[in-house]
Formats: structure tokens, sequence, C-alpha cells
């Protein structure tokens, strides 16, 4: 079906690059500001489909050689475990702490349990998006 | 540990988290599923001790305070209704071993059903409007799983109104959220029922109690909104129908209870007469399908219709001896309802067809399980001493009291009619003429007996032990009577 894709294959190795520098500028941002893991993971997402799209499935799996259903889970479990961290100290489920530490290179910078809780949610996303993409994707 | 109230949540999802990981090893699967869900019935049964002893357990998600965070509530009802879910999940596990094939098992069962668990149990403990609505997603997302598993032709069809019709109530059910935000301005269940009493329910809060009724009418199946379940749940197979049957019913006959016992309580002259109504024509409906059909899964289903019905028709009444009968009634329907989808489940796979007609003289071959029936329809129709019959008794003795004769009668005949048509089950499966069988193996009925006898014995035991578990019933009652310790609980600081 598509034979002269040069442009669009040239492009989308650059853009991917983009889109995915900029998912996890927009992941980090979300702690106090709009972003977070779900968006990140769809912007993720979004690069993947691009390459789906300039390239095919196959070229992509050969890529990304990941099995997206064990990245769900290790998404939930990410996110999972920060949330029941709180019981081994005996407070509310999902209780998150947080502390300001002086790191080299970032300076002064706030650490927070939240982080870890987005990045399985991240994982989640993108794991969830992709296995949709590939079953749909796969049986022609 | 503050967290205990949330365990019989979190160790299903944690498990079947696990599970994701193991999707080609089918034994290691079963396994992790029996440990999880055991450890899970450890925890709702200790719930169930701590909320004896020191009252309504509460819990508010990430230490925020009460009516902002999202706060999970465990009063003996609520825990009561997630040890029961726990102990059928365990035991159609069990009983999917050797019935659902290994085709299914490897394509998410375990985990789909341990994810339903935590969507159900979810529900039945969560004190905040909203995060019920995604409690229900939860378990509606991974009952879409399930009812689809296997790709079957008739499952496929089914699928499509389940889901749409599930779509379609959800919607509802976000829009009326909201219009209740917007006039009460929280979502904490407690906050919404003090401030309902506050303004003392005018006309728009009935409008939004009978939109809700819709909703979880939809999801329970009463009288107008039942049109979908007869179909879509005789679709899959008999553990996903057992599952469906005993417990996705009941989370919308709670979230009813729920809230017509703690926010529309102001009213009852309109919206209780309605619930009343409603409950009474889901009952003639659930007896007209019960004896209309041949097929033995059609007759089943309707049964959990009657049932429903006169479990309304208990918290529509709203004095003591009618609630009481009412949380009864239901966890004994939960698991005759669980035992019964079993039973049948071997009866079709004995005689390879669900067809009353095309069945006969069980009996000679299959004794056991022409006992095991009879025993589990006596208990289901309210014989005493089984299960049934208590909570019947209860629900009758509320409706006298409430002066509701009419209703009443009607609950009492449709006890006849609920005997009627299992005894029919009975009458053509095992008895007459033995039809010719196909040589089944007999190491598969054994093991699908196993799970089936213990829950049909648990059933027994619910109606026998009726006085050591009356305290409990009776303390799940008392706080739905008396909202006002449900709203303190939460409350208090």
């Amino acid at each position: 079906m598509k034979k002269n894709n040069v442009i669009l294959q040239t492009t989308a190795k650059v853009t991917f690059f983009i889109i995915s520098l900029f998912s996890i500028h927009i992941f980090f941002a979300g702690h106090f500001a709009p972003g977070g893991g779900f968006v990140g993971g769809l912007l993720t997402t979004g690069a993947i489909v691009l390459l789906l799209l300039a390239f095919d499935l196959e070229t992509v799996q050969a890529t990304l050689p990941f099995n997206f259903t064990i990245v769900i889970g290790i998404g939930l479990l990410l996110s999972l475990g920060t949330a029941a961290g709180a019981i081994l100290f005996n407070v509310p489920f999902f209780t998150h702490a947080f502390a300001h530490f002086d790191l080299p290179l970032f300076g002064d910078t706030e650490l927070h349990t939240a982080m870890i809780f987005d990045s399985g949610v991240y994982l989640v996303v993108v794991g969830a998006a992709i296995t949709i993409i590939q079953s749909i994707g796969g049986d022609e | 540990m503050i967290n205990l109230l949330l365990f019989p949540i979190i160790i299903p999802f944690f498990f079947a988290i696990v599970l994701l990981f193991f999707k080609e090893q089918v034994r290691i699967q079963r396994i992790l599923t029996v440990i999880g869900l055991s450890a899970s019935i450890v925890a709702a049964f200790s719930l169930i001790m701590k909320v004896k002893q020191d009252g309504i357990q509460t819990l508010t998600l990430g230490s925020w305070p009460a009516p902002f965070g999202i706060t999970m509530v465990s009063d003996m009802f609520s825990a009561l209704l997630v040890t029961s879910t726990l102990v059928i999940t365990l035991f159609v596990a069990i009983y999917s071993f050797s019935s659902i094939g290994e085709e299914r098992e490897r394509f998410f069962y375990y985990p789909a059903i341990l994810f339903m668990i935590t969507g159900v149990n979810g529900a039945f403990t969560t004190g905040d409007i909203f995060n019920m609505f995604v409690f229900f997603e939860v378990l509606l997302i991974a009952s879409y799983l399930l009812i689809v598993l296997g790709g079957e032709k008739r499952q496929l069809r089914e699928s499509i109104k389940y889901i749409l019709v599930n779509v379609i109530s959800s919607a509802f059910f976000v829009i009326t959220i909201a219009y209740l935000y917007s006039i009460v301005g929280t979502l904490n269940m407690a906050d919404i029922g003090q401030k309902i009493a506050d303004i003392g329910q005018p006309g728009i809060v009935s409008v939004i109690g009978v939109l809700l009724l819709l909703v979880f009418g939809i999801k329970a199946g009463i009288f107008p909104l039942y049109f979908w379940m007869p179909g879509s749940y005789a679709a899959p197979p008999v553990p996903i129908l057992a599952l469906f049957g005993a417990l996705l019913t009941k989370v919308g006959v709670y979230a009813i209870t729920r809230t017509y016992t703690l926010f529309f309580v102001n009213d009852l002259a309109f919206t209780h007469t309605i619930l009343m109504v409603l409950a009474l024509l889901t009952i003639v409906a659930g007896c007209i399908g019960a004896l209309a059909y041949f097929d033995l899964k059609q007759i089943i289903i309707y049964n959990i219709l009657i049932a429903i019905g006169v479990i309304l028709f208990g918290v529509s009444l709203m004095n003591e001896a009618g609630m009481q009968g009412a949380v009864f009634y239901l966890i004994h329907d939960m698991l005759i309802k669980g035992a019964l989808f079993l039973i049948i489940g071997i009866m079709i796979h004995v005689t390879g067809t669900s067809n009353l007609r095309e069945m006969g003289g069980l009996i000679k071959t299959h004794a056991p399980l022409g006992w095991l029936f009879l025993i589990a329809a006596f208990g289901l129709a309210g014989i005493p001493p089984l299960s049934g019959f208590v909570g019947k008794l209860l629900i009758v003795q509320g409706g006298f009291e409430h002066g509701q004769l009419f209703g009443t009668i009607v609950i009492l005949l449709s006890s006849l009619i609920v005997l009627l048509s299992v005894i029919r089950i009975f009458i053509y499966a095992f008895w007459g003429e033995p039809v010719a069988l196909q040589p089944t193996n007999r190491k598969t009925y054994k093991h699908m007996m196993f799970p089936t006898v213990i829950l049909v014995a648990l059933s027994v035991l619910y109606g026998v032990g009726t006085e050591w578990i009356f305290p409990y019933v009776s303390d799940a009652a008392h706080v739905l009577l008396d909202p006002s310790s449900y709203i303190n609980a939460v409350l208090k600081e």
C-alpha cells in the first residue's frame, strides 16, 4: 500500500524523540502544574503510534520488544505498592510522603512518593494503549 | 491496623496484578487465585469481628479530613456482604478449575475474576458516591471481559447488549451524581445524608432518588429494567453466570439499599412507595419467567428477579423486622444462587443440554446430585430450617407490621411459585425414564461436585445456625435504620 513515504518516515524518526522528551517533561511537570502520568503516558503512546503509521507493526515490535501486558502489570504493582506503603506505617492507605533534598546539579529538589505512583500510571497507560492498538492493528 | 477494612479490596487486586505475569502458567494461576481469595477471606472475617467489637470502621484515604477525602466505610452490612462475596468467589474459582477450560484460563480468566471482586468489594465498602461509580466501572469492565471470554457467537451477540445497557446506565449514574452534587455540594455519602436531612428533601432530591433507582435498578434487574438480564446472563459459561447471578445484581441491590436508607429517608411516602411497587412487580415478572421456561439457566435467572423483589420489598418497609429480613435474605440469596448455578452447571455438563425436556432419570445415575439439588431447592423456597425461611419470615413479619397486607401476600405466594419452578426442574431432570447420556469424565464430575457440596452445606449452616448469625444481621439492620450512626462514624473528627 505505502511505497513512497520517505518524508513521513524520516520526520517520524525525529519527531518520535521530540514527543517522547516532551512527554517526560509533561510527566515531571505534573505535580504542581497541569500534566502527570496519564497525559505523559498518552503522549508517549502517541509517539509510538506515529512510528506505527510511518512504518508497520512488525518493525515497531522489533524496535520496542516489550510485552506490553507485563508493562501494565509492572505499572499497577508500582502504583499499588506506593499506595500500600502507607499500610506499613499504619497511616491511611494512599498517604504520601515528601521531603526536600539538596541534589547535585538540580539543587534543592522536592522528592515526592506521588511521583512513583504517577510513573506506575504512566506505565499502565502506555501498556494498555499499545496493547489495544497492537491487538486491533494486529489482526487484519 | 487502621487499614484493615481495605484488605478485602487490596488483596484480590494485588493477586490479580501478579496473575498478569503468569499468563501461560495455568497451574500457578490457579494456586495464586486460591491463596489470594483465602487470604482475603481471613481478612474479611477479622473485619467482621472488628466491626462487631468496635462498631463502624472508617478510613479516609490519603489522610485527608473526612468530607473532602474519599472515605471508606465498613459497617456490619458491608462487612457481611464483602465476606459472602469472597466465599462464593473462592468456590466458584475452584469449580472453574475443571469446568471452564484451559483456553479461557489462559486468557486472563482468573485476573478478570479478581479484578471484578476488587470492584464488587470496593462498591460495598466505599463511603463516597463518586468512588462508588468508579468501583462500579471496575467491576463492569472486568465483567465485560468475562462475558465475552471464549468468543462464542452467542456471547458476542449478548455482550453487545450487555455493554450498551451498562454504558448507558453508567452515563446516567454520572449525570445523577452531578445533579446531586449541584444541590448538596458534597460527594461524601454520610455528608450527603446529613445535608439532605438539613434541607428537608425538596422535590428535586426525590427526583434524584428516582434517577438513582433507575441507575441501580438496571444493574440489579428490577421490574421494567431487567429486560437485558435473562439473555446476557445465559450467554457465558456457568461459573461466570454463577458469579454474575450471585454477585453483580446484589451490588445494585446494595446500592439501592444504601442510598434509600441513608439519603432519601425524609419523604418515605413517595420514594419508598415507588420502590415497593417496583419490587412487587419484579416479583410478579420473575414468577412468570420462572414458570414459562424449560431452560435450566433461564429458570434460575428469573429466580434472581424474584429474590431481588423480595429483598427490596423488605428494604422499602423501613422497619426493623423488614430490614433484618432483607439483610438476612440478601446473604442467603447470594449463597444459594451461587450453589444453584453450580448445580445446574453440573447437570448441563452431565446431560450436555440445558433444555429440561431433553433430560430425565438422572437420579438413577447421579443420585447425590439429585439430593443436593433438592436441598438447595428447598433452601431457595424457604422450607425451615433451611436458610431461605428466616429471611422471608422476617420480611413477612415486617410487611404485616407495616400494614402492607397485599404486598406481603404476594411475597408468600411467590414462595410457592419459587418452590414450583425448582421442583419442576427436579421432576423433569431427575424423575422419569433415563435418557441416554453421553459418557462424561467421572473425575471432572467429582471435581465439580466438591465446591458445590461445600457451598450448599454453607447455605444449610447459614439457615441452621441462624441463632449465631442473627446478632450480626441485626447489627447491620440497625445501622441501616439509624443513618445517624453511620453519619457520626464518618464525620466524627
